[in-house]
């Protein structure tokens, strides 16, 4: 997944507490608290491993190696980290998963419908399994 | 003596490491290849082209959601036995004996429509829970499969003794699964401002082992009931509702 470089998103720290409707047109990266609804279509959030989103997301990647308690939409993809702890409904495109992810609700894969003058191949839905022991290697990839 | 030692193993709770037992491996991310009869009988209907609705109530697994995925259908994902273990459950009957809340453990999971899936993966779940949660666990989840609907379980027989590790099943193929052995858990417990802790703990221990009529009788709302014996000390059950 493409992410900004460090200092080209906005970035909550571990002692911010928000309570609203979060939304934006940069990649944002959210290490405190939030609760409410993340509106960031188009680009990438990440939930750092501090982070504890009470929240439904919208955007176009996800990151998560903290908490989301809420259901998601994401148009590319979802990375679920070793430590992340999710419980919500899933939609996306595509799915990774590490190893000791915990994660509680439905994934339903919807692929993207395909663009006109599109010269590659329209990749097919992924899903990642990751082995955390092995470093982070892929075991299985699509 | 032997019939001892039956009993014993049938009667065990929650024992401690036995002394002189060889340390496990320490990965988590070995994995044993296996087939399965009975998930070979349930994957009829995952090859379907029609979608269906998959609930897996085992520990969270990357490959059983792509597996499902992949064919077009919907998986919802739930590890009950991660979500038993919360402290929170804990409380005491009549005899002052702990046991665990089902009607709270009820209250946070399995919370689904009536008759929404077609296929339930039980996996090893009956033989790690604890016993004050399965039966209410099995009549919840009778509600919420279709009819006609599957339930896949695995139950150890008497060989497997007490210390019988607690596997993750991942799905490869028709009637293949692998087994990643559980060395530990994450505990998951709510704090007072509604902030999800986790903490790590040990593995799952055996709690009891079913006998053939044990497992009738846990299944008997159920329209039919198929076993599958294995060579390893399992036991696969396919329920219909």
């Amino acid at each position: 997944m493409d992410m900004a470089k460090t200092g080209e998103f906005a970035h909550l720290g571990k002692s911010v507490v928000i309570k609203g409707e979060l939304s934006g047109s940069e990649d944002l990266y959210i290490d405190g608290k939030v609760e409410g609804t993340i509106q960031l279509q188009g680009n990438n959030l990440t939930i750092g491993p501090n982070g504890h989103v009470h929240a439904d997301v919208n955007a176009k990647g996800l990151v998560v190696q903290g908490k989301l308690e809420g259901n998601i939409r994401a148009s590319d993809r979802v990375e679920m980290q070793k430590s992340a702890v999710i419980l919500g409904d899933i939609v996306t495109q595509r799915i990774a998963i590490e190893d000791g992810a915990y994660f509680k609700g439905k994934v339903e894969i919807q692929r993207e419908s395909a663009k006109p003058n599109t010269a590659a191949t329209k990749p097919e839905p992924q899903v990642e399994a990751r082995s955390a022991a092995a470093g982070g290697t892929v075991v299985t990839k699509q | 003596m032997a019939s001892v030692t039956h009993s014993f193993m049938k009667l065990f709770r929650g024992s401690s490491t036995i002394p002189g037992q060889p340390a496990r491996s320490a990965s988590t991310s070995q994995r044993l290849t296996r087939r399965s009869s009975g998930l070979g009988a349930v994957s009829r209907t995952m090859q379907s082209e029609e979608p269906i609705c998959v609930l897996d109530i085992g520990s969270t697994s990357a490959t059983n959601i792509r597996y499902l995925t992949e064919r077009g259908h919907k998986i919802y994902s739930e590890d009950l036995l991660e979500a038993s273990a919360d402290p929170a459950l804990i409380m005491k009957d009549e005899q002052g004996q702990p046991i665990l809340d089902s009607r709270r453990f009820l209250a946070d999971n399995l919370v689904y429509p009536a008759a929404q899936f077609d296929i339930v993966l039980c996996w090893n779940l009956a033989d790690y829970m604890h016993e004050s949660l399965v039966k209410p666990v099995v009549a919840r989840l009778w509600s919420t499969i279709k009819p006609g609907g599957m339930l896949l379980a695995f139950f150890h027989t008497h060989e497997a003794g007490p210390d019988a590790p607690c596997y993750r099943y991942h799905i490869v193929d028709n009637d293949i699964l692998e087994m990643q052995h559980v060395e530990a858990r994450r505990d998951l417990r709510r704090g007072p401002t509604g902030i999800l802790h986790t903490s790590i703990e040990k593995s799952f221990r055996l709690q009891r082992v079913f006998n053939n009529r044990h497992v009738e009788n846990l299944f008997r709302d159920f329209g039919s009931i198929k076993f599958f014996l294995t060579r390893d000390n399992i036991r696969e059950v396919l329920v219909v509702r």
